[in-house]
């Protein structure tokens, strides 16, 4: 047998056998679907029914209209996601470009703290915040979700690892044509960094909405309650119905496989860069 | 000038992580009900600490997070970096593929945890109609026994973890030089040979780096218990994190969970600081 015949037949081999894997990877998924189409006493039918036999709309209906229905948690994970990443790009982005291309007393310093709390993690944040949230007064509001989400450490450091990677001879031949930091920011260093600004929104969007703890901790009343804490809600209170429980599952993760889909190349940026830069 | 573009989120920063901090150490030294007002807080030096390892329950919390790091770290990533040296190089619609592991990690864990859930119940669940159909006549209880509690749990991590970890690793091929692979060929080394003498030395620097970061991670597991099992049946499956916000907002323990806070930072912090004294050393 040929050399390039028999690559030909293990790539064939290998892609049926990743293929196999991929599907039972989605298998949880295929069977939340199923079920959420199905009334409760043919749920668990043996063997499994995928399609279901008699197909039922009656599990969304409860989901779209129970006392909170879900497009309530639907509006309020779009707020608090949408305010708090766009609050993330926007100080993380200035706070980027001060680390980067300015040079003033007190940078090395600040640049050391900000990298020496990085290496706690974010749940010890969740008492103190707690007690803080409760002083400020906006315990169980969107703003106890919102505002810890707009000053991340973790995007200013991407944002500057990448402000770095432009050359600092650009910006000097703009400071000479007289050009001030905040224009050398908004016309030079921003639009060259599109990439790593769509990889950081991706990636903390996804980050964002699909928080659970903060949720947990800050929010109490259900009407203010995002996807992942609502869905939790309404899983407690259907606990008898896990047609109706996994029709509310589908409906929590059909908007981020819609962005993921969308986005997949920024989301992989996003990761690859988190895992591989400092 | 500098001050002007970093005003904003040093601000921010300073009043939601740095004061925070400041109180997380206090709070673990004071004895406090937080229910009352600030000024009742009485400071009771290492009392918070010295009782919480007295405590059997965070132990058993301690040592449940060990256990599951230890166990799920090395299963996810040694299989991620099979299926993405395959997925690489050797398939059709990597792609479409690639996305089949992706979607179990963009989900959010509450919704992963529900279905699975649902899916382990012992008795006419999913999972053991399929094995009492395969003849297993003792399917294990999962989420339901002392002693499978935590591997059902490990097992949904793996799951989750996949996707993450085959895109670092798929980065990290990137950097594999081709014509080392082609220069092996040339020598005829076979599929196996190429992996552990090309591929793996080659991806020494992402494989350390995915292992602290998949430690750091699962050191802060807690979406699974809280959903599924709330920490049992009895203390099984609890974990640090898991018994820190039970201690906090359900005993009204500020300071014993924040003493333990401070467990679960020294946990982390090893790891982190080793990643980054190792990029440091790289730099230089």
């Amino acid at each position: 047998m040929g050399y390039q015949k028999k690559r030909l037949i293990t790539k064939i081999v290998l892609t049926v056998v990743m293929a196999v894997i991929s599907i039972i990877m989605l298998l949880p998924f295929a069977w939340m679907l199923s079920a959420s189409f199905k009334p409760d006493n043919q749920i668990f039918n043996f063997p499994i029914e995928w399609i279901p036999k008699d197909f039922t709309w009656a599990n969304y209906d409860r989901v779209w209209n129970s006392d909170v229905p879900f497009s309530r948690f639907f509006a309020n994970s779009l707020k608090v996601t949408l305010l708090s990443v766009t609050g993330e790009v926007l100080t993380s982005a200035l706070a980027a470009y001060a680390f980067a291309k300015i040079k003033f007393k007190g940078r090395e310093i600040i640049f050391l703290i900000y990298l020496s709390t990085l290496a706690f993690p974010g749940q010890m944040m969740l008492i103190p915040r707690y007690v803080l949230f409760k002083a400020f007064g906006i315990y169980n509001t969107h703003l106890a979700l919102i505002l810890p989400g707009m000053f991340t450490a973790f995007g200013t450091f991407m944002l500057r690892q990448f402000f770095m990677s432009i050359p600092d001879e650009l910006c000097e031949s703009a400071k000479i044509d007289g050009a001030g930091h905040f224009t050398i920011f908004s016309k030079i260093v921003v639009p060259l960094a599109i990439p790593a600004f769509s990889a950081l929104i991706i990636f903390q969007f996804v980050g964002s909405w699909n928080d659970y703890e903060a949720p947990l901790v800050y929010i109490r009343s259900k009407e203010l309650a995002t996807i992942p804490l609502g869905l939790n809600f309404f899983r407690d209170e259907n606990s008898a119905s896990y047609g109706a429980i996994m029709a509310a599952s589908v409906c929590s993760l059909i908007p981020i496989f819609a962005v993921f889909l969308a986005f997949q190349k920024q989301f992989v940026a996003g990761i690859a860069t988190s895992g591989l830069k400092e | 000038m500098g001050w002007a573009f970093i005003g904003l989120n040093l601000a921010g920063y300073l009043l939601f992580k740095l004061l925070p901090l400041v109180l997380a150490g206090v709070l673990s030294f004071a004895k406090w009900n937080i229910a009352a007002s600030l000024d009742t807080l009485k400071f009771v030096g290492f009392d918070n600490f010295l009782r919480i390892f007295r405590d059997p329950v965070f132990w058993e919390s301690f040592w449940n997070t060990i256990l599951y790091a230890v166990v799920m770290v090395p299963i996810a990533i040694g299989l991620s970096l099979v299926l993405a040296v395959i997925l690489d190089t050797h398939v059709f619609g990597k792609g479409l593929l690639r996305l089949a592991f992706y979607l179990p990690n963009i989900s959010s864990m509450v919704a992963v945890s529900i279905v699975w859930m649902i899916l382990f119940i012992p008795s006419y669940g999913p999972i053991n109609s399929i094995l009492m159909s395969l003849g297993v006549s003792n399917p294990p209880k999962w989420l339901n026994a002392t002693s499978t509690s935590l591997l059902s749990i490990i097992i949904i991590g793996v799951w989750q973890r996949l996707g993450y970890n085959i895109i670092i690793i798929l980065a990290g091929l990137q950097g594999v030089s081709k014509s080392l692979y082609e220069a092996a060929e040339i020598d005829g080394a076979n599929g196996v040979q190429k992996f552990f003498y090309i591929t793996i030395p080659s991806l020494t620097n992402t494989m350390f780096f995915l292992t602290m970061i998949s430690f750091i991670s699962s050191f802060q597991m807690f979406t699974p218990v809280q959903v599924m099992t709330k920490g049992g049946p009895g203390t099984s499956s609890s974990v640090l994190v898991y018994y820190i916000y039970k201690a906090a907002f359900q005993n009204n323990d500020i300071g014993g969970a924040s003493a333990m806070a401070w467990i679960l930072f020294l946990l982390v912090f090893v790891f982190s600081a080793a990643r980054m004294i190792v990029s440091r050393k790289k730099e230089s």
